[in-house]
């Protein structure tokens, strides 16, 4: 194991200008899939700050005895769809309309608004199905009114949030196959120039395992460089648009140490492919 | 007397339907020198080929040291080829290791200990005259010298069999004549070899055992002219 390190070490010092361009090439290739990354990273954050908003106001119909309410309030707290429900009482909505439209202050009078009851959807259950259910439920009690939930606004959000999932899954894989074949062909190269190597080791008698390993080792450093690299340059990127232009979302740390492990794992991958191809032909 | 290495009836097509070798049958023994001869194309690299499992036989069996081609897996070729030493017409050196580094290269791929490695080199470099240049990378050493260098790397395992194709090809007659001494030295001290040449001045200049090729077919074999020739001493006559 120690012959197979420094000999995939000595491979990155006899060609430095082949190691640092086959680098290159993998943290280039691995920096476009980052920024779709983090666009797509982006995106969804984006839209589920929008998602989370989506929210039920069922509203009561006046004179209704409080307790009926807050009664009302304790059940729907209980289905498994909801995250939270608020009562809001015709003083608080009076409050809340001239506190966000402040210029009409004057207009509004005491006893104009109706209390509601607002609800708001856990994660996963705001697609429109769920939506729509939750608000016939509540529109079952009789001393509600009336229930609005802005309802083709969350259909197209849900159709939206679909598309976008879909492209994201497409443009991804395309971006993940495009960096696998470039940085196969780069390993390639690297295997190719050491043919003569690889026709010396099995000439003495080396074994499979004995010659793949150099290889492999060399693989995954490449893959790991090119994608700490990568990574360096996604974070330029983002802190450069950051200042510039809008502020943005970087990968967390789970994301980042995927992103190095994919890098590492393609570069071990790409050289064993190469090295096995190479030497079947060979052999 | 065990034979180190016998064809029976071995026959090689390439892809192309070109056959290099047709029903070739031979038995090399341990300790014993002989050449291979035949105009270039006459099948003498498939010979050595098929010896260090480079190449399988479309057909028959070859045998070398014990292992048929017929039952050999390739978890055991790594094995077999480390009891043979190989030497080509162009040196198959590593450009960017020294001549001590290069030799040192064979016996770190067989997993030999760090302890063992530089007194063999020594050992084998001493034996091909080379010692002053062990630090000398093979760009800076002549023809004749990289071939010796190309030699010790094949001696260090302390192989059974010699296997040389063309050795000499590349060198001029001083330098040739200079590897063909060394490599009956190294004969004389117990390994078999058998040498692939077309230099036919070389071969008649030595007493040893000739199979000639032609068009992929053994057309002539000194060694079963004359029965007992093919014993371990060399210089059993050919005649």
């Amino acid at each position: 194991m120690r012959l197979a390190w420094r000999e995939a070490l000595l491979a990155f010092r006899r060609a430095p200008m082949l190691s640092a361009l086959s680098i290159t090439t993998i943290a280039f290739s691995l920096f476009a899939f980052d920024l779709f990354g983090l666009v797509a990273l982006n995106l969804r954050s984006a839209l589920q700050q929008v998602e989370s908003r989506v929210e039920i106001r069922a509203f009561v119909a006046e004179g209704t005895r409080a307790d009926a309410a807050s009664a009302a309030v304790g059940d729907v707290q209980s289905f498994p769809e909801v995250e939270r429900v608020t009562l809001v009482s015709e003083a608080e909505a009076l409050e809340r309309a001239r506190r966000e439209l402040g210029e009409f202050e004057d207009v509004f009078d005491a006893g104009i608004l109706p209390a509601s009851i607002e609800v708001r959807l856990r994660e996963g259950y705001r697609n429109p199905e769920q939506v729509r259910e939750v608000a016939e439920r509540l529109a079952k009690y009789d001393f509600i009114d009336d229930i609005r939930y802005g309802e083709e606004w969350v259909e197209k959000l849900y159709r939206l949030r679909t598309i976008a999932t879909f492209v994201g899954l497409a443009l991804g894989l395309t971006f993940a196959l495009v960096s696998i074949i470039i940085i196969g062909s780069t390993i390639r190269m690297a295997v190719l120039a050491r043919a003569r190597e690889i026709q010396v080791m099995r000439l003495v008698g080396a074994t499979r395992g004995f010659i793949r390993a150099p290889f492999l080792i060399e693989g995954l450093l490449k893959g790991l460089l090119g994608g700490i690299i990568a990574l360096g340059l996604s974070f330029l990127t983002y802190a450069t648009l950051g200042r510039l232009v809008i502020q943005a979302e970087f990968f967390g740390i789970g994301h980042s140490v995927l992103g190095l492990f994919a890098g590492a794992l393609i570069g071990f991958l790409g050289s064993a492919y190469s090295v096995d191809r190479h030497l079947r032909r060979v052999a | 007397m065990s034979a180190m290495v016998r064809f029976t009836r071995v026959t090689k097509q390439y892809p192309k339907g070109v056959t290099a070798l047709d029903e070739v049958t031979f038995g090399l023994n341990r300790g014993e020198f002989a050449f291979l001869t035949g105009p270039s194309g006459a099948g003498k690299s498939s010979i050595l080929k098929l010896i260090f499992v480079e190449e399988h036989p479309t057909a028959g069996e070859v045998k070398v040291i014990g292992q048929s081609s017929v039952t050999l897996t390739p978890k055991k070729i790594p094995v077999l080829r480390r009891k043979l030493g190989v030497v080509f017409q162009d040196f198959r050196l590593l450009p960017d290791r020294s001549a001590a580094e290069n030799i040192a290269f064979a016996l770190e791929v067989t997993g030999a200990p760090a302890s063992r490695i530089d007194p063999k080199v020594s050992r084998v470099l001493e034996q091909v005259d080379l010692l002053a240049k062990a630090d000398a990378k093979p760009h800076e050493l002549s023809g004749g010298e990289q071939q010796r260098v190309a030699i010790a790397r094949a001696l260090v395992n302390d192989p059974l069999l010699l296997l040389a194709d063309e050795p000499t090809g590349n060198l001029d007659e001083r330098s040739a004549r200079s590897i063909l001494d060394l490599l009956r030295e190294i004969n004389r001290a117990g390994t078999a070899i058998l040498m692939a040449t077309h230099d036919l001045d070389l071969v008649r200049a030595t007493p040893f055992r000739t199979l000639e090729l032609h068009h992929g077919r053994l057309v002539f074999d000194s060694g079963t002219m004359a029965p007992g020739a093919t014993a371990a001493t060399p210089g059993g006559s050919p005649s």
